[in-house]
């Protein structure tokens, strides 16, 4: 062999390598890198000529209106029922395949995800004479190892061609829900391989002279239980996205090719120098905070997740590492990419969302991660539950920047706590009372509580984690297309609360039930059932815990019948408790359920949930005390036992003198009770995780990764830099073990009695 | 020169220590973890968030596990106001979650005035939630989906 060979030979070899590249995966070279590229010659070249900032926010102005339009379109006239609740976005990105604008309204994730797949087709099918990329060409993509949330997710990328030359490229995205997974409504939680998570598109051209190719949309088809979902919505982000060019195409005649190019360049430049700014604004130093995830969704086990931000002037770095190792059978792992686009999100949600909405928002931000960590898993993990980590890095930012953002003499937004961070809704499938199959999951996701304010409450139930704009659904739409009837919807969940001098918006209880379909189940999404996943801030509580309630083995409807006043008020608490439906088997679960069929009439029952709270309970007003009293949100106990008033129950008049003297007596309570730190800690801290605890990620040193589930004996302790994935015992087969023992004991005592004479 | 940090901790860059806003208690020194001069109660989560479910009856009542979760509640040692809570589980080591550069901060704040109540800001956040709802409600008000509301 040759150590050494000539560049002429090493160029060929090269072009032997790329053009015999056995499979175009995705690309760590694309898939790792979130920052805006350099400018391109075309870039340089339009703004040696110089830039005029009005004509580019006129220009700007355009362009949002442009987006806007499209959003509305997609809204309007999408199938998915994601699209009519607002979960899709429409954007814009240079000809290099950087994000440049979002529709003001849209899901900022989608489109920060976006830029990828575009990446990817610039890179892989421009030149490929078998594929190629031209004037009325269009790209489909699903798979979110290409870039992208999760599967659920379809978008529609174009090329804008002008006078023959690539200006730009345009998309739109839809949470379509249903993707043919092994579970219905595209978000299998008991994916156990990246095969179980239903169709996987590459970026592929789906479009050519404008027309959707009929032969592709069929196969795609074919491999969706919501066949007609697909082709109908297919189109409808296909001509949004032709408006979309439409629009643009005027500009460019209006404005021509290099206004458009140097506007978009700017405003990409312009924020990446304004966030620049804003972190020098910020003290040096850094700030952390730890997220616990105690579900796989399968089985309760620790995550952690661990947040160091670090700023050193104009530099802010975002370290992860500690976090825990990924799953090699379990949905809930993510990609790096996705993770950064959600970090990019919750950085617009609730930290500066007055910045524009581009990826350059989060471009002169490092993020530093463990390789095959939960939040940076390899491609053959399965993460049709990204959902998880991924609502994680939404709120990553609130608790560690808030202790950046306070002492700025000039802030941009509210100080707020963390935002609910559960993906607290219905997933469904089956027969509907049509006869269609179908899969998707409820608007309900939508609506998390916000967390506490510096300055006030949170608002209930405001706004999905990860968007602005959503809407929680019309339950009479869904009553009208699928079997799923509503017994409770959007009363809030009493005492649900994350408690503090101003107190986290309230999340609400949904119970359903299903009616008319012959096959018909739910399963739900969610962790928090042991660990509170909302955390207050400055001394705010937490949101509670959240379980999964089931009243099985009756049917609502024929004991209504019987009799119409067996259940009066559909209240989670109360059927709970109360048990006022006979020989129902009632249980209170984990918020993780895969796939379960539902006979007719059977009740389902969960809670959006709660913010965190802001501040010392002992600080709250009384008067706000009351008020939630007042208005059904807060039982009088709790008023008494958390916040410390002293009040009359059936008057609500507060004896302030009475509530002075409580809430110093607890003041003084604490300091008796509290033990000095250093003492604290010799008692507190322990070399390892608890035994009998199922923990995955670092303890007391973010170098070394604990990996242990005691119910398989496993405890491996590894460094950081060489993680590996993590297999999972099925649960059934856990029970199953679990009762075979059971049986074999009892079995044997048995034959000891027998063998007695007894 | 006195830098709010959070709603109950300042730095006072003369002196270099942690104070307590409420008392103005020395917590300690800025360039150590401000922990360390606070009061700290391991709290049974149930005691907070309290079984709404009845515990005879169910397992999973709304609260935490305690054999999963503790809320680790911090007090300034001089007043009793809660500084932080940290939900931890059993035995992990507290978070130094404020290191601040403080040669960093006094160079900062040696052009800035002080500021003694927290800046006001505007509530974006929910300011877009607010108008992207009217958006909606209007949109679907037209024909959208055939539905008035």
């Amino acid at each position: 062999m040759y150590d050494n060979i000539s560049a002429e030979e090493q160029a060929l070899l090269d072009k032997f390598l790329a053009d015999n590249k056995m499979f175009l995966g995705p690309d760590p070279e694309i898939m790792r890198d979130h920052t805006v590229t350099p400018r391109s010659a075309a870039e340089e070249e339009v703004l040696k000529k110089g830039f005029d900032a009005h004509q580019a926010h006129h220009i700007r102005g355009l362009i949002n209106a442009a987006l806007s339009e499209a959003f509305t379109m997609v809204n309007q006239m999408g199938a998915a029922p994601g699209a009519k609740w607002g979960d899709l976005v429409t954007a814009i990105y240079t000809a290099d395949g950087n994000l440049a604008m979002i529709a003001p309204h849209g899901i900022i994730t989608f489109a920060a995800c976006a830029f990828y797949p575009i990446r990817f087709i610039i890179k892989n099918w421009m030149n490929d004479p078998t594929v190629g990329v031209k004037d009325g060409d269009g790209f489909i993509h699903n798979d979110a190892r290409y870039g992208g949330v999760h599967n659920t997710d379809q978008s529609m990328m174009m090329p804008l061609y002008y006078k023959g030359e690539l200006i730009c490229w345009l998309s739109s995205t839809i949470h379509e829900g249903e993707n043919g997974a092994c579970e219905p409504g595209g978000l299998p939680a008991a994916a156990e391989s990246k095969y179980d998570e239903g169709i996987k598109m590459s970026p592929f051209k789906v479009v050519e002279n404008f027309q959707i190719k009929r032969d592709l949309v069929t196969f795609l088809q074919n491999s969706v239980r919501d066949p007609k979902l697909q082709l109908e919505d297919m189109k409808v982000k296909l001509h949004a996205v032709m408006r979309l060019r439409d629009r643009i195409t005027a500009i460019l005649d209006q404005f021509g090719r290099d206004a458009l190019i140097a506007t978009m360049r700017m405003h990409l430049e312009d924020t990446e120098a304004e966030v620049r700014r804003r972190i020098r604004e910020l003290p040096d130093g850094t700030t952390r905070v730890l997220q616990f995830m105690d579900s796989s969704l399968r089985e309760n086990c620790l995550q952690k997740i661990s947040v160091a931000i670090t700023v050193k002037g104009d530099r802010m770095i975002a370290d992860f590492r500690g976090t825990a190792p990924q799953f090699m059978n379990r949905s809930v792992n993510t990609n790096l990419a996705s993770f950064k686009a959600a970090l990019a999100t919750g950085l617009l949600q609730n930290i500066w969302p007055d910045l524009p909405h581009t990826m350059a928002v989060l471009s002169p931000i490092e993020v530093i991660t463990d390789k095959n960590s939960i939040i940076d898993a390899e491609g053959e993990m399965p993460q049709a539950m990204s959902l998880m980590p991924l609502f994680k890095a939404c709120v990553a930012w609130t608790v560690p920047m808030a202790k950046f953002n306070y002492s700025l003499p000039k802030r941009y937004s509210a100080i707020i706590a963390s935002q609910y961070d559960q993906a607290a809704t219905f997933i469904y499938g089956g027969l509907t009372q049509h006869g269609d199959v179908t899969g998707n999951f409820c608007g309900d996701i939508n609506g998390m509580g916000q967390g506490a304010r510096s300055h006030a409450d949170g608002e209930h139930s405001v706004s999905p984690v990860f968007g602005f704009m959503a809407d929680s659904g019309e339950h009479e739409i869904n009553e009208e297309d699928t079997p799923i009837i509503r017994l409770g919807a959007q009363r809030l969940a009493k005492d649900r609360i994350g408690f503090g001098k101003y107190r986290g918006g309230m999340g609400y209880e949904q119970i359903a039930t299903a009616r008319g379909s012959g096959m018909w189940g739910f399963m739900t999404g969610c962790e928090g059932s042991k660990f509170p996943s909302a955390q207050g801030l400055f001394g705010g509580y937490s949101c509670p815990a959240y379980q999964l309630l089931k009243i099985k083995g009756v049917n609502i409807f024929e004991e209504l019948n019987k009799d119409p006043k067996v259940v009066e008020v559909f209240d989670i608490v109360k059927l709970m408790n109360e048990r006022p439906l006979k020989g129902g088997k009632y249980s209170s679960n984990d918020m993780g359920m895969t796939f379960e069929l539902c006979n007719e009439g059977e009740i389902y029952m969960i809670c959006q949930g709660a913010g965190g709270g802001y501040g010392d309970v002992l600080e709250r007003d009384p008067a706000l005390v009351m008020k939630d009293v007042e208005e059904d949100l807060l039982s009088a106990d709790l008023a008494r036992e958390i916040y410390k008033v002293v009040f009359d129950e059936r008057t609500l008049v507060v004896d302030e003198a009475a509530t002075r003297q409580l809430r110093d007596d607890e003041r003084r309570a604490r300091l008796q009770r509290g033990k000095p730190f250093d003492a604290f800690c010799k008692e507190w801290v322990t070399p390892e995780p608890p035994a009998d605890l199922p923990y995955f990620g670092s303890w007391d040193d973010n170098s070394k990764i604990y990996a242990q589930n005691p119910a398989i004996n496993l405890k491996v302790v590894m460094p950081a830099d060489q993680l590996q994935g993590f297999y999972m015992p099925n649960p059934k087969d856990l029970q199953i073990a679990t009762l075979e023992a059971k049986l074999a004991a009892a079995q044997a005592a048995l034959e000891a009695c027998q063998a007695a004479g007894r | 020169m006195k830098v709010l940090i959070t709603e109950y901790l300042r730095i006072n860059l003369d002196t270099e220590q942690w104070e307590c806003r409420r008392c103005g208690h020395a917590h300690g020194s800025a360039r150590d973890n401000y922990k360390r001069g606070l009061l700290v109660y391991d709290r049974d989560p149930r005691e907070i968030h309290k079984p709404l479910l009845d515990p005879k009856l169910y397992e999973r009542t709304y609260s935490p596990d305690p054999q999963w979760c503790r809320i680790l509640e911090y007090y300034c040692s001089s007043c009793g106001t809660m500084v932080e809570v940290e939900y931890l589980p059993p035995g992990h080591p507290p978070l130094h979650d404020i290191e601040l550069d403080i040669d960093a901060l006094k160079l900062q704040w040696q052009d800035r005035e002080e500021v003694t109540e927290p800046a006001p800001a505007p509530d974006l956040a929910l300011e877009k939630v607010k108008h992207g709802r009217a958006l909606h409600a209007e949109m679907h008000q037209h024909g959208g989906h055939g539905h008035q509301h």
